[in-house]
């Protein structure tokens, strides 16, 4: 691109305006970093806002006495077996919603969206303590199946839209059935669609926290719950919390960063149609 | 050599291919569906039967129907229903207020191609990928009338602590603040979106007939961005209507000691699962469920209409 000469005073404008943007969406979480750096002293020293010697110390009570490393695999699970099951479920299911026009079992899928998570929450612990299943992973993974499931419908059925039925009739005049023509014709060609959908399946479900909150126990409880173990009713651990805090979030956030693309797609699916 | 023509037809096989073949728009939809209906459909049934009931104590106890009586006493609750509606109401329509505006003016100004362009999109991402509880514990440190960097800054500028969170009044006003914070993005993105998609042929038309910015916006691409706003209001007004994790995170349960950010949610969440009043709790979840169905309701029949 050349160079421009001289910047229209609107294009002043516009830096200055984003810089504000970006510096008030970096900055809170920049803080949030540095003060999981801080000794708790240095936490309560507001001479020491900026100026102050990096420890570990925060980190290594998180990782070594907080028992984190566990609560990280658990998260780890749960989100990776929701989405793979979400896909399994979900696939088929878009793709025979979107080319057999089925909207009204489209829409009871979507419902799942707008129902407040509370609301079965209460049937769902009746049950599966009947079944002494609370506290398991089997439990934890289905309840967040409930917001993946519907998010991976929602992405590929927009996905399915889009691609054109032709490219499966011709598969079938080769000699596919319908249903070969659907896996070896629609599915290598949905690869992004389902990498979309997985990736926000996996943000979605790691982020979790009501569900986990009343549905693990001490040994499979996720990261967004763990992270309560810092606040006491006296006192708040500040260095602990924020470690904590960083472990859970800068991992799906650097993750995000490199599949932006995808998420920015999955994030805004079906805006633009209206 | 006819017949190879054609698209090859379930028809044309047998036993179990033919059978699924044929079948296979339920075959496909069935597993997500029974899914669906096991974990949701019957859920909302029993809440709605629960709500007819009185009960409370263990899951496991003894409940008797009572028809509407839970309805009568949750509606005639002035002390912690009716203000946990118009926290809901007001969390939900001054959240979203602020970040339909903010961020369809951050869209705007990222709607044109420019150098760094990037970097504010990553700046853009971060809030809205992380966990929320997360953002929560950020702001509730940032937020400590004590320690917190925000008394900080306005004692840079020469305005005295504020007691934020921890203020009975100043605690909903801060939420309301986390959370505009972390979803005012996710409107940029969908705006974004739709902006991008929008012609550039009325806009130029309009430049060539002399309007101006402001004229050309108002005029010709709000009008044209409409659907899209709608969509952006839609799943942000859901969303922000059933807020828990970061009012869970930074006031703990009942919504704090004054229940200052006790809305629906977290109301409901406590009365199923601090005080186990299941029966008050669905009827609560049901009055929540319709008021959300409601709102969503108007909103996309006043779009049918051609009144937004």
């Amino acid at each position: 691109m050349a160079r421009r000469k001289r910047r229209t005073p609107y294009q002043v404008f516009r830096a200055v305006a984003l810089a504000v943007v970006v510096v008030s969406l970096v900055a809170p979480l920049l803080w949030m970093v540095a003060a999981s750096f801080k000794t708790n002293v240095d936490i309560y020293d507001s001479g020491k806002a900026f100026a102050f010697t990096p420890v570990l110390e925060n980190y290594t009570k998180v990782l070594d006495q907080a028992n984190y490393l566990q609560f990280i695999g658990n998260s780890l699970w749960v989100a990776f077996a929701a989405t793979v099951l979400s896909l399994i479920l979900g696939v088929p299911a878009a793709y025979s919603m979107s080319r057999f026009n089925m909207r009204r079992s489209a829409l009871v899928v979507l419902m799942a969206r707008v129902i407040p998570g509370v609301s079965l929450l209460v049937p769902w612990y009746y049950v599966f303590s009947n079944l002494r299943l609370v506290g398991g992973f089997t439990v934890l993974i289905l309840s967040h199946m409930f917001v993946s499931l519907p998010l991976v419908v929602y992405i590929l059925m927009g996905f399915f839209d889009g691609l054109p039925e032709e490219l499966e009739e011709s598969g079938q005049v080769d000699g596919l059935t319908p249903i070969g023509a659907f896996r070896r014709i629609t599915l290598p060609l949905s690869a992004p669609g389902i990498a979309t959908a997985g990736i926000l399946s996996f943000i979605f479900s790691w982020n979790n926290f009501m569900f986990a909150l009343v549905l693990s126990g001490a040994d499979t409880k996720t990261l967004p719950v763990a992270i309560f173990d810092f606040v006491g009713y006296a006192s708040i651990d500040w260095g602990g919390l924020m470690a904590a805090s960083t472990v859970v979030t800068l991992p799906i956030m650097l993750i995000a960063l490199f599949v932006q693309k995808y998420v920015v797609s999955g994030l805004t699916a079906g805006a633009t149609k209206g | 050599m006819a017949s190879l023509a054609s698209p090859r037809q379930p028809g044309d096989l047998t036993g179990w291919t033919r059978w699924a073949n044929t079948h296979r728009k339920w075959l496909f939809a069935a597993p997500a569906m029974t899914f669906v209906g096991a974990l949701i459909i019957f859920p909302l049934a029993w809440t709605v039967y629960l709500s007819l009931t009185d009960a409370e104590g263990s899951v496991r106890a003894e409940s008797e129907f009572i028809g509407f009586a839970n309805y009568l006493e949750v509606l005639s609750d002035t002390d912690r229903f009716w203000p946990a509606v118009l926290r809901t109401v007001g969390f939900t329509g001054v959240a979203l207020l602020f970040e339909i505006v903010i961020g369809m003016a951050v869209a705007l100004l990222l709607w044109r191609p420019f150098r760094g362009e990037r970097w504010v999109r990553v700046a853009i991402l971060l809030p809205l990928v992380a966990t929320p509880v997360a953002v929560g514990m950020m702001w509730r440190l940032i937020f400590d009338p004590n320690i917190g960097m925000a008394n900080q800054i306005l004692g840079w500028v020469g305005i005295g602590p504020q007691p934020w969170l921890a203020g009975q009044h100043s605690a909903l006003p801060t939420t309301i603040f986390i959370d505009i914070w972390q979803w005012t993005p996710m409107v940029v993105l969908i705006l974004l979106a739709g902006l991008t998609a929008l012609s550039n042929e009325p806009d130029e038309a309009a430049r060539v007939d002399g309007a101006n910015a402001w004229q050309r916006f108002r005029h010709v691409t709000l009008p044209l961005l409409m659907p899209t706003v709608i969509v952006a209001i839609l799943l942000r007004g859901i969303d922000a209507l059933k807020t828990f994790d970061i009012l869970y995170a930074t006031k703990g349960r009942g919504g704090g000691s004054f229940h200052e950010v006790e809305t629906l949610n977290v109301y409901a969440y406590g009365l199923s699962f601090d005080y186990n009043e299941y029966g008050i709790s669905s009827t609560v979840l049901i009055i929540f469920f319709l008021i959300i169905i409601g709102s969503m309701w108007a909103l996309t029949s006043r779009r049918k209409k051609g009144a937004l």
